[in-house]
């Protein structure tokens, strides 16, 4: 019985979003496509930070890298034979590099914008993890990893667009963007990987995998006595995180037609962890939710009152993670503990908070 | 300029990088090995600390002007920081990865609030008279060498906060309550501690030394409500090479980080030596995740 | 299973009403809309603001004649929050959502860059105000801001005039000031002249204590800097303090105008020389004309640069545009803009050229201990714009379709 309204309504769901070319305006179908993208990158924050535990300040990294392997493909498509990027010319290279013509047919560059950013996070995991570097330390080296990133982008201009990024692509695999048509077909393409990632997602975290990943979020040395190595486990799920970011950065930048290494620094990457907090970071369809609510809010409220945006997000974050820990997706839970105050909860996926202060700086890795 | 001159030249800039490093990652230090609590608003401290210097630059005059900006960034930084830990990290403490978060909302306030009280052009405090030209070098071979005052104000400044802060540790009752709690709050606890009111004069004070980088800083660059954005990414990385809570580590962590900085300047851009900069930290980890000085403690203690 | 009941409810719930929520329709009889769209937050609010707020005295001025084709003028301002991708998605906002006629704004070539593609695909017109490397040329965007040849080529032949042969260049790290600085080497080598270093820094960049290091051994006769905002006060502070001065060696400055040397302190830049198209000590009307309007409304105090002035001239050109070619089509608007013909403007006589770049005049200045700068020098009369440098870029053309 439940599982059938539960399913009943993941189909109501489905449905409502995948009309939504037919009742949304072109502009706010364009917006929602993209948040949709991005839902998949905050998949995997989820993955990794709502069930092992590990922050990363730096999955814009990974997003990133996602989307200049796929704009490398498509400002390669747009050029005449013999022809370099315009940037590549104003830089002072008059040909093309060598790595670049990886990505010059599109099942390279489409494989490449899942399978590199993944090879590059699951490198960085198991480099720190093995090393039992973890919480504070990690989130921080990720953050200087997001900086760095966007250092080296900027710095490279001749190879990378330097600042302004790669932008003005014409055509995606054989089709004209300005097309309206386009715009739908892309949009339902977000949709339909957005359910399979998330189906995939909910598959591997009910799997052992998942029971794994959260028994080391809550006492990783425990995990490590009973005989499971928790640095191959994290870096795994790194791994796929960094895939699902690499695959959202491609197709974002089909939405949006532009990446620049502003979209990938230090900033960026925190905004996207704080969509997934907003939503309950380890809560699914929480941190869907989450990420549109976010985004939407930001286009709302940054057209309505620029100077108030900073302010409202800044205040948002200090409420959501004092009050509200386990995001939007917390609030039936609390609410009915308001009505039910004597019965127990049951709330397996949130991690357990009260704790007395001592005891918890003492087992400080259990966040 | 001979290559000697060069040489020496490159050493002091990397130790006067470091030392606004320096300073900007003593608090963080601390509060780190003391609460285990990371405050990513620890930078706009620094912002706070600049807007601080620059208005009692206004009001003041004299030589002795640029002291009393000193103090008012300390003092304001300070209080900053006592109400911040009471509003906020207070609640969030046993939630390292949360306080992160919290505290960078707090960060985009505050860079909104000086953005809207001083606005988003930078202001700039002018050094007093007796800092203005340099320490120069006419002959032998350091011929060519010029020593700003200014930066040799700044290092002086950052080896003076070092040592009181190293000798308060070591010799007073608060810094004998402080090592208590850092190596076992429980037991310092129980022992008649009051590891609240140390909490919270830890966090104060490391927030007022930020204010102090930033009126020390604001003598070399321009205040910005996002200044502190620059060097609080830096700073987090030498609290993670100097280690937990150790003051004589993050001291070396700052002065490696500003000489190869500086170091690796001379032989390739600025951006690629940022770049550098972070795989050598890498690098670095993997052969000493606990950094260069580690003190054993409760806080470290595994689960 | 109550609690994720609740959450898909929520999460249909808000798909169904949040996005829902479509603009309303914008064309009002007797009003007209056109869109403002500058950083207002992030690192390049500092510069864009002011841009903003003479784009928006400019568009006062012209309601206060009567508005264009007996139709007042609504600014829609939007905030790109220093984000390409923010630009590229207001962008199409003020097009689909808002349908402006026309948009002024950008400053960054990265913010142009993103939003040139929303432009193309939605066949309007954005108006960019801002000094720029060149090597772009779109039907769909007018620019008003000097090309290469129209501010740094002509600051390199007033320092050969003057012997200063050997250059630093020295740059933040981003798209300007490494294609100038491509340009820029081809001229200082064709010159006979030598480059004795290239270095650039982070945006937002404080430390030049290892550059300054650099210069100190390469002994130029000029550095050219295309440092960008902050980066200038660090720079110049830090120069001063190890005692170099503009006498020994004066840096020639691309993005210091009025504006940032107020808010460095003009003791700090005294001496320092800047080209430009425009400073606010040119003696002409219609520059006294704009001062005074633009000081009544944002006060005593304000001062005036380059930037600001092409985003004020901006509106006037469309505005009169628009009444040659007797409607808001962005296609008939840009033809008619080309076809205007010289106009008197703060900055001198100006005028929209076939491919879509401005006329204008080069001018290097000196800046004085009172914040403005004195004029020494001055191109002879107004360049024409060349998006391609033909030394660096031989053989690319710009023709506008």
């Amino acid at each position: 019985m439940k599982k059938r309204l539960e399913l009943s309504f993941d189909a109501a769901m489905l449905a409502a979003l995948a009309l939504a070319p037919f009742y949304l305006s072109s502009y706010h179908l364009s917006l929602l496509g993209r948040f949709l993208a991005l839902a998949i990158l905050s998949l995997g924050i989820s993955l990794i930070w709502g069930w092992g535990g590990i922050l990363s300040l730096g999955q814009g990294v990974f997003w990133g890298l996602g989307a200049y392997v796929l704009a490398m493909h498509l400002k390669l498509t747009g050029l005449a034979p013999g022809d370099i990027p315009d940037f590549m010319m104003w830089s002072g290279l008059d040909h093309l590099p060598g790595w670049w013509r990886l990505f010059q047919s599109p099942l390279p560059a489409l494989v490449g914008a899942i399978a590199i950013p993944a090879a590059v996070a699951a490198g960085l995991a198991w480099l720190v993890f093995d090393r039992r570097v973890r919480g504070v330390y990690f989130a921080l080296i990720t953050q200087a990893l997001a900086l760095a990133f966007s250092t080296l982008l900027i710095s490279e201009q001749a190879y990378t667009g330097g600042f302004n990024g790669l932008t003005d692509f014409t055509t995606i695999f054989g089709r004209v963007i300005i097309d309206p048509g386009f715009q739908r077909g892309i949009y339902w393409i977000t949709l339909a990987t957005l359910a399979l990632c998330f189906l995939g997602c909910r598959w591997i975290l009910n799997a052992s995998f998942g029971k794994v990943l959260l028994a080391i979020r809550d006492g990783e040395s425990r995990v490590r006595f009973l005989g499971y190595n928790p640095a191959a486990y994290k870096t795994v799920a790194f791994a796929l995180a960094g895939a699902l970011a690499g695959l959202s950065g491609a197709l974002y930048i089909l939405h949006v037609g532009v990446i620049s290494p502003a979209m990938v620094g230090v900033v960026p990457s925190i905004e996207m962890v704080i969509a997934v907090a907003v939503g309950g970071r380890a809560s699914l369809p929480g941190v869907i939710l989450g990420t549109l609510l976010v985004n939407f809010g930001k286009d709302w409220i940054s057209s309505a009152m620029p100077e108030v945006w900073q302010l409202a997000m800044g205040l948002l974050f200090i409420l959501v993670v004092t009050v509200l820990p386990q995001g939007l997706a917390g609030i039936p839970g609390a609410a009915a503990r308001l009505f039910r105050p004597r019965r127990k909860r049951q709330e397996p996926e949130a991690p357990r908070r009260e704790m007395r202060k001592g005891a918890a700086m003492a087992a400080q890795e259990k966040d | 300029m001979g290559h000697a001159a060069i040489i020496a030249g490159q050493a002091f800039n990397g130790v006067s990088v470091a030392s606004i490093l320096l300073l900007t990652a003593l608090g963080l230090a601390l509060s780190f090995g003391v609460m285990n609590v990371i405050n990513m608003a620890h930078g706009e401290m620094l912002m706070v600390g600049g807007y601080l210097a620059y208005v009692a630059s206004r009001i003041a005059h004299g030589p002795m002007a640029f002291l009393l900006a000193l103090l008012l960034s300390f003092l304001g930084a300070t209080l900053l920081g006592a109400l911040l830990e009471l509003t906020v990290i207070q609640r969030l403490y046993g939630r390292p990865l949360d306080t992160l978060l919290a505290t960078w909302g707090v960060s985009l306030i505050l860079q909104q609030g000086a953005r809207s009280l001083f606005g988003a052009i930078g202001v700039e405090v002018v050094a007093p008279r007796w800092l203005n030209g340099s320490f120069a070098v006419h002959s032998g071979a350091f011929a060519g060498l010029s020593l700003p005052y200014v930066r040799i104000f700044i290092v002086a400044l950052t080896a003076v906060v070092l040592v009181s802060l190293m000798l308060f540790i070591a010799r007073t009752r608060w810094g004998l309550y402080l090592r208590a709690v850092h190596q076992d709050r429980e037991m310092a606890q129980a022992l008649g501690v009051n590891t609240r009111w140390v909490d919270l004069a830890v966090f104060a004070v490391g927030t007022g030394v930020a204010g102090l980088a930033g009126a020390a800083l604001a003598l070399i660059a321009p205040v910005t409500p996002t200044v502190g954005q620059n060097y609080v990414v830096y700073a987090f990385l030498v609290v993670i090479v100097g280690g937990m809570g150790s003051l004589l580590g993050t001291a070396l962590a700052a002065l490696s980080i500003g000489l190869i900085t500086a170091g690796a300047q001379m032989f390739t851009s600025v951006s690629l030596a940022d770049v550098l900069l972070l795989v050598l930290v890498i690098v670095f980890i993997q052969f000493r995740p606990q950094g260069i000085v580690f003190k054993r403690s409760r806080v470290m203690k595994e689960a | 299973m109550r609690s994720l009941l609740n959450r898909y409810v929520k999460l249909a719930v808000l798909c169904l009403c949040g996005l829902g929520v479509c603009g309303a329709s914008s064309a009002q009889n007797g009003t007209v809309k056109v869109g403002v769209l500058h950083s207002l937050s992030g690192t390049m609010a500092i510069s864009e603001v002011t841009v903003k707020n003479a784009t928006l005295l400019a568009i006062d001025q012209v309601n206060a004649s009567g508005g264009v084709l007996g139709k007042k003028i609504v600014p829609v301002i939007e905030d790109g929050a220093s984000d390409p991708a923010i630009f590229s998605q207001k962008a199409q906002k003020l097009i689909q959502q808002d349908r402006v006629v026309t948009v002024f704004g950008g400053w960054t070539s990265a913010s142009r860059k993103a939003m040139l593609p929303v432009f193309e695909r939605f066949h309007s017109l954005l108006w960019y105000p801002v000094q720029f490397e060149g090597n772009e040329c779109s039907s769909n965007i007018m620019y008003s801001g000097a090309q290469p040849n129209q501010q740094i080529l002509p600051a390199l032949d007033w320092a050969f005039e003057k012997g200063k042969k050997r250059i630093f260049l020295l740059g933040s790290d981003y798209v300007f000031p490494r294609t100038a600085n491509l340009i820029l080497k081809k001229h200082i080598v064709q010159g006979g002249g030598t480059v004795v270093g290239e270095e650039y820094v982070p945006l937002g960049g404080t430390d030049f204590s290892s550059i300054i290091t650099k210069i100190e051994i390469a002994k130029p006769d000029a550095v050219f800097s295309t440092l960008n905002g902050d980066s200038n006060v660090s720079f110049f502070k830090q120069l001063a303090a190890a005692g170099i001065t503009q006498a020994r060696m004066p840096v020639m400055s691309f993005s210091i105008a009025e504006q940032e040397a107020k808010s460095m302190g003009p003791s700090l830049v005294n001496g320092s020389f800047a080209a430009w198209n425009y400073f606010q000590s040119l003696n002409n009307p219609d520059n006294k004309k704009f001062i005074a309007a633009y000081k009544s409304k944002y006060g005593k105090d304000a001062v005036l640069d380059d930037p600001m002035v092409h985003g004020y001239v901006d509106v006037l050109i469309w505005a009169a545009a628009v009444k040659k070619a007797g409607s808001f089509d962005p296609n008939a608007v840009r033809k008619a803009a080309t076809e205007l013909g010289w106009t008197d403007s703060p900055m001198g006589q100006v005028k929209f050229a076939d491919n879509q770049s401005l006329y204008q005049t080069a001018y290097v200045g000196q800046l004085q201990p009172d914040g403005q700068f004195k004029v020494l020098w001055q191109s002879k009369g107004a360049l024409r714009p060349e998006p391609y440098d033909a030394l660096a870029f031989p053989g690319k053309r710009c023709v506008v379709k």
